[in-house]
């Protein structure tokens, strides 16, 4: 069985991994076992495919004919869909096996059987998307993810906030899939084929409305800045191990179609290039400022996927930008530093969702201001959260800190290129992303602090317990990845490298050739190993010194300025450590504050209350929708419901088609 | 990446771990003279962290292990960065394409650490701390990085030694406009990252103005020496980074340089001193003003840096 | 020698111009555009010596050296003096209060105006101009000040600020002025001065009568002046 086969192989097994659990009732164990056994087999097919991909070489074309008569699917794994292929088999096996404990069904939750079978239909469709070699098979597969995802995301269905995010997703999702179809019949009339290749010319009508549509269609699944509107409420709507997945990879697959149509273009104008590094530079900004302002955990690490999205166009921006001046090393740093964003996002996020998801599981709730203090009773969730959130604030000696690295080496080259040019505007995307990374550190200590540090907020926090292996494992995997990415990034050069030669090698014309460059030689991959070596072996050294010399006297309360008998909930909230940020950015926050109203001198028990809600959705999109719903509700006035007024309008339209007489 | 063992990066190591707490005492002399008094002993800073080495720790009941490993984060990212910034007109013994950006970021790591103990201790003034300390960090992070895309141009290296070193006493030649600028923008950026007046003042009686100084507070014996310690390294550190911009003129000694750089160090520390003598400590609620003041500076330093050299 | 010394001066006043958009003491603001007005005086002889053409610096004649003393001391005594004293006089007798306040802010103009001198580099570099003006500052410089004062303009609250702002725009248009000393006669350079005081006197006047009619001089007051 060749590598393509296997992948194959694995596809149809998870996909169908939740077909037997229909046939057994709705609380049998076993029925949900068997299909996390299938996903998790499946996913491991894929993955023995995908290696013997980087380890063998390409792998065999295999085509079958298409439902769609006179046209063939074609199944190409080439780099970028093999990169593109761990995190999808790897954050969708360990979901699955997360959700054992998370969803369980023996104890009744709603609607699991669903939840299994969409899960694994979700994962072998964002599989099949993007081995996809053309548009046909592509369109397939995503419509699949798409809809999978819609009822993944109501799986609550009995809760009306669910159900009006599970709308918003799927209206938004819709159009991006309209821009896909777009994107292939606007290839299909440039080249003739659905498969993938590369255009005959870049100036032409189609082909700038075929990147307008790919950047902002494809743009929309993937969460960029002004199209994220559904984002936040299906991420944070959907059970904690779905969120994971389409954080940590569905919304990757809009990168991906982004990604792929930009290797459509043998050469690059500089503006796309200019344009794609601003939209992601404002993304990253604002999704992080939006970060900081939420308080439902979920939200928070909902609009944190906006923020690396961002990043992750930034990366891409830097890419293009080279290629349309020909600067190699720019292309280079740029696309791997964006792939190599992709892996780590998935990542982490994956892990700060399954985090999220076991203090959820625990608490109840996704309100952060009734948490605190969960380190001491969650020490695994504690820990895992923890490598998350300094791996997504990009410090060393984790994994975000080195696909950053890339982006910035590219950033700052751009900067030095003589003479200055327009390209080398892109270099003001550095400060940028500085400002992005210390937002990340101040939302992260947030929320990092709110949760499991200090002391409980609430009886449910004073009463949280641990969660099981099966909800913890997957967390370690996770970690593990994080760190064995951010220490040794040198392992994963040679895949990195593969992907981008693949993105790049469009039959170039004047595009900058990469083949010749080695990523080792650009980015310092084995110095970050050696500083991480250093860092850790100090903070080894110096707790183990510290706590040998430090003679402890007995401990006492916080000392608190002096204050003799503080509460828990004396302690800094999330908003109020939030505010002086959300303040700072309120030009784009519109933050809602409704302060309590004192009228007498002996008030009663008052509450106050401050929120950020999602401007664009609120203030562009919604009043945008009552607009349309108002002005189609204007034909409801031909709606009269008597008979002569309708043939009232039977004699006008045959009267008018008499008089109208086209080209006449 | 590393310099072989030279005389440099013993001298430099040596440096980074006697010399900070000096600077500490140099600002304090320097503020005793100004308020007429006599001051304590230059060198109190170090009694002080003999003595508190030797005291035993007391820790709440809340805290958890975060709280006992933010020092030693602190510290030891601290001593990263020393080694990042070169000295005494030489290569620093970390050096590699790409280390400005694992400067900052390494200072961040130590951040996150020192906020979440603060955190930990569950304190509402240590809470207050970590969210100002947060705040004011996203408003230096991009002056820091403005000023170093204007040093990398002027120097097209990637490495903090090659953007600190010989290419900026051409720079001066050049364009001379943006590093003036960049040098006021870092100032301000050290007055704020080593919270000193007109930032912070560690020396009022009221926890409620403090940003640094109150995240701290729980902190005792051996842990508040490795946090002093740590602040004393970052001021150094930030004092080297200043004299390596406004003097980057090598005699060709090694013994002469790291003289002038040292006492270009202590110069910065006399100028804080002065700095927190005669200016009072700003409003909370201007402070950003200020940081996003230097920000625009050294933005207009990039652009004109990019326009007209 | 003066090629040497204009760009740094203009790059000073730019300074300036970020210096007055942040502050809010009123006495810091009207220091400011003091210390701008007389750098900018001090300029005009820089300016004026710097577009003659080369290898006869020295050949300035007494009636001119006289003119261009003569001006330049009077051009530093208006803005640097009368006016600043005409501000504070108007400070005290109306009694407004000492801090200027801003309808959206400090940070946003400050910004704005960051982006607009960033904006007025870039966008001076695509104009066609003499083969002396493009190495200066000169146009991008003017440009920037006018943008930041038509900021404080219309981000300012009080009379006052409104005042101040017009002196900044007013310092820019003399900046473009700077460009003309070596073509233009005494009219222009008289004009933008008398164009200055002029604005300063219409505004005062303006301002006591505000200050007459109603207790605090804020310009959002005069919006009740509508039918």
């Amino acid at each position: 069985m060749n590598g393509t086969e296997l992948i194959l192989w694995g596809i149809a097994c998870s996909a169908l991994s939740g077909v037997p659990a229909l046939f057994l009732s709705a609380k049998s164990r076993a029925g949900q076992a068997i299909s996390v056994v299938l996903n998790a087999v499946g996913c491991g097919l894929g993955l023995a495919g995908v290696w013997s991909f980087f380890a063998n070489g390409p792998l065999p074309v295999v085509r079958f004919p298409s439902p769609v008569a006179g046209f063939n699917f074609t199944v190409a794994v080439d780099g970028l869909s093999a990169f593109f292929l761990v995190p999808v088999l790897l954050v969708g096996g360990l979901a699955s096996i997360y959700g054992l404990q998370y969803w369980p069904q023996d104890k009744g939750m709603p609607n699991a059987r669903r939840l299994s079978f969409f899960l694994g239909l979700m994962t072998a469709a964002m599989a099949l998307l993007v081995v996809a070699g053309d548009g046909l098979l592509f369109l397939f597969g995503w419509e699949t993810m798409a809809v999978s995802a819609l009822f993944l995301v109501a799986v609550e269905d009995h809760i009306a906030e669910t159900r009006k995010a599970a709308w918003l997703y799927i209206a938004a999702s819709h159009f991006a899939t309209l821009s896909g179809f777009g994107v292939f019949a606007l290839l299909y009339s440039q080249t003739g084929s659905f498969e993938f290749s590369t255009l005959p010319n870049v100036t032409s009508t189609a082909a700038i409305f075929m990147a307008v549509l790919g950047l902002f269609g494809f743009g929309t699944k993937a969460g960029l800045m002004p199209m994220h509107i559904w984002l936040p409420g299906a991420h944070a709507a959907a059970p904690s191990h779905v969120s994971a997945v389409m954080s940590g990879v569905m919304i990757k697959m809009g990168v991906y179609g982004v990604f792929r149509t930009a290797s459509f273009f043998p050469e690059i104008p500089l503006s796309w290039g200019l344009v794609t590094l601003a939209v992601g530079t404002v993304s990253a900004i604002l999704g992080v400022a939006f970060a900081i302002g939420q308080h439902d955990i979920k939200r928070l690490l909902a609009y944190h996927s906006i923020e690396n999205i961002g990043i992750i166009v930034m990366g891409l921006g830097l890419a293009l930008i080279g290629r349309a001046t020909g600067r190699s090393e720019w292309v280079l740093l740029g696309i791997c530093g964006a792939l190599l964003h992709v892996w780590n996002h998935a990542l982490f996020k994956s892990l700060l969702f399954f985090g999220a998801g076991s203090v959820i599981h625990s608490m109840g709730t996704r309100e952060l201001d009734v948490m605190g203090g969960l380190g001491r009773r969650m020490p695994a969730t504690a820990t895992c959260f923890l490598i998350g959130a300094v791996a997504i604030c990009g410090l060393p000696p984790l994994n975000g800190f080195v696909s950053e690295l890339m982006i910035y080496l590219g950033l700052f080259k751009t900067i030095q290129a003589e003479p200055a040019s327009l390209a080398s505007a892109a270099a003001f995307a550095a400060p940028g992303l500085a400002l992005v990374g210390a937002l990340a550190v101040a939302c992260f200590v947030k929320v990092y602090g709110i949760v499991f540090l200090g002391a409980g907020r609430s009886e449910e926090a004073a009463h949280a317990h641990e969660s099981g292996l099966a909800m913890t494992g997957p967390m370690f995997v996770l970690a593990g990845c994080c760190v064995l990415i951010g220490v040794a990034p040198l392992l994963f050069a040679a895949p990195l490298e593969q992907a981008a030669t693949t993105w790049a090698a469009a039959e170039s014309g004047t595009s900058a050739d990469i083949s010749g460059l080695s990523l080792a030689s650009l980015a310092p991959l084995v110095p970050v190993s050696i500083i991480a070596a250093i860092l850790i072996g100090l903070l080894v050294v110096g707790t183990a010194v510290l706590l040998r010399r430090v003679r402890t006297s007995p401990s006492s309360l916080t000392w608190d300025c002096g204050y003799a008998a503080p509460s828990a909930r004396m302690q800094y909230t999330s908003s109020s450590f939030a505010q002086w940020l959300v303040d700072l950015f309120a030009w784009a926050l519109w933050p809602r504050v409704h302060p309590p109203k004192v009228d007498t001198l002996f008030p009663e028990d008052t509450c106050f209350e401050s929120h950020v809600d999602d401007t664009v959705l609120n203030k562009a999109v919604r009043p945008a929708t009552r607009f349309f719903a108002w002005l189609f509700g204007l034909s409801r006035y031909l709606q009269q419901g008597s008979l002569q007024a309708y043939l009232l309008y039977i004699l006008v339209i045959v009267v008018g088609l008499l008089i109208w007489r086209p080209g006449g | 990446m590393f310099e072989t063992l030279s005389i440099h990066s013993v001298i430099h190591v040596a440096v980074v771990l006697l010399f900070p707490p000096l600077l500490l005492g140099a600002v304090n002399r320097t503020k005793a003279k100004f308020g007429g008094r006599q001051g304590q002993p230059i060198l109190q800073t170090y009694y002080d962290l003999a003595k508190l080495l030797r005291k035993e720790s007391v820790f709440s009941e809340t805290t958890t292990w975060v709280f006992r490993f933010g020092p030693v984060v602190g510290l030891a990212t601290a001593f990263v960065a020393s080694l990042i910034v070169p000295m005494g007109h030489a290569s620093a013994p970390l050096s590699f394409a790409g280390d400005v950006i694992l400067f900052a970021y390494v200072l961040a790591l130590g951040r996150f650490f020192t906020m979440a103990a603060a955190l930990d201790t569950g304190s509402a003034f240590e809470g207050m701390g970590a969210a100002r300390e947060a705040t004011f960090a996203c408003l230096a992070e991009p002056v820091l990085f403005l000023g170093l895309l204007v040093l990398s141009r002027i120097s097209g290296s990637l490495q903090m030694s090659g953007l600190l070193g010989d290419s900026v006493a051409g720079g001066w030649a050049t364009s001379a406009a943006p590093l003036l600028l960049i040098a006021i923008s870092w100032f301000v950026v050290l007055l704020v990252e080593n919270c000193r007046i007109p930032f912070d003042d560690p020396n009022t009686h009221l926890e409620l103005t403090m940003i640094h100084e109150v995240m701290v507070l729980d902190h005792s014996g051996p842990a508040l020496g490795l946090i002093m310690y740590g602040a004393a390294l970052k001021l150094f550190v930030f004092a080297g980074m200043i004299i390596n911009l406004v003097l980057p003129f090598g005699t060709g000694s090694t013994l002469v340089d790291w003289l002038v750089f040292l006492l270009g160090t202590l110069l910065v520390a006399v100028i804080v001193g002065t700095v927190e003598s005669v200016i009072a400590r700003l409003k909370m609620a201007e402070i950003p003003k200020l940081l996003i003041g230097a920000g625009v500076v050294s933005l207009f330093a990039v652009i004109l840096l990019l326009s007209y050299s | 020698m003066s090629e040497l010394l204009l760009d740094p001066g203009l790059v000073v006043a730019l300074l300036i111009n970020f210096y007055i958009l942040t502050v809010t003491r009123l006495k810091q603001v009207v220091y400011g555009v003091a210390l701008q007005g007389v750098l900018l005086g001090l300029l005009y002889p820089v300016a004026h010596a710097g577009f003659l053409p080369r290898g006869e610096p020295h050949s300035l004649e007494t009636v001119t050296t006289l003119r261009l003393i003569g001006l330049t001391v009077a051009i530093v005594v208006i803005k640097g003096w009368i006016i600043p004293r005409f501000l504070m006089k108007a400070m005290r007798i109306a009694d407004v209060r000492s801090r200027l306040t801003s309808t959206v802010g400090i940070v946003p103009p400050l910004l704005m105006g960051g982006f607009g001198t960033a904006a007025a580099i870039v966008f001076s570099r695509s104009l066609p101009l003499a083969g002396g003006h493009a190495s200066h500052l000169l146009i991008p410089s003017a440009l920037a000040t006018v943008v930041c004062g038509f900021l404080m303009l219309s981000t300012r609250r009080e009379a006052l600020g409104q005042v101040l702002g017009y002196i900044v725009l007013e310092n820019g248009i003399f900046i473009f002025g700077l460009l003309l000393v070596e073509a233009v006669p005494i009219m222009v350079e008289l004009g933008i001065v008398l164009d200055l005081f002029v604005g300063v006197f219409v505004m005062g006047i303006i301002f006591n009568h505000v200050s007459r009619a109603f207790p605090e001089a804020s310009i959002e007051h005069l919006s009740s002046l509508k039918e």
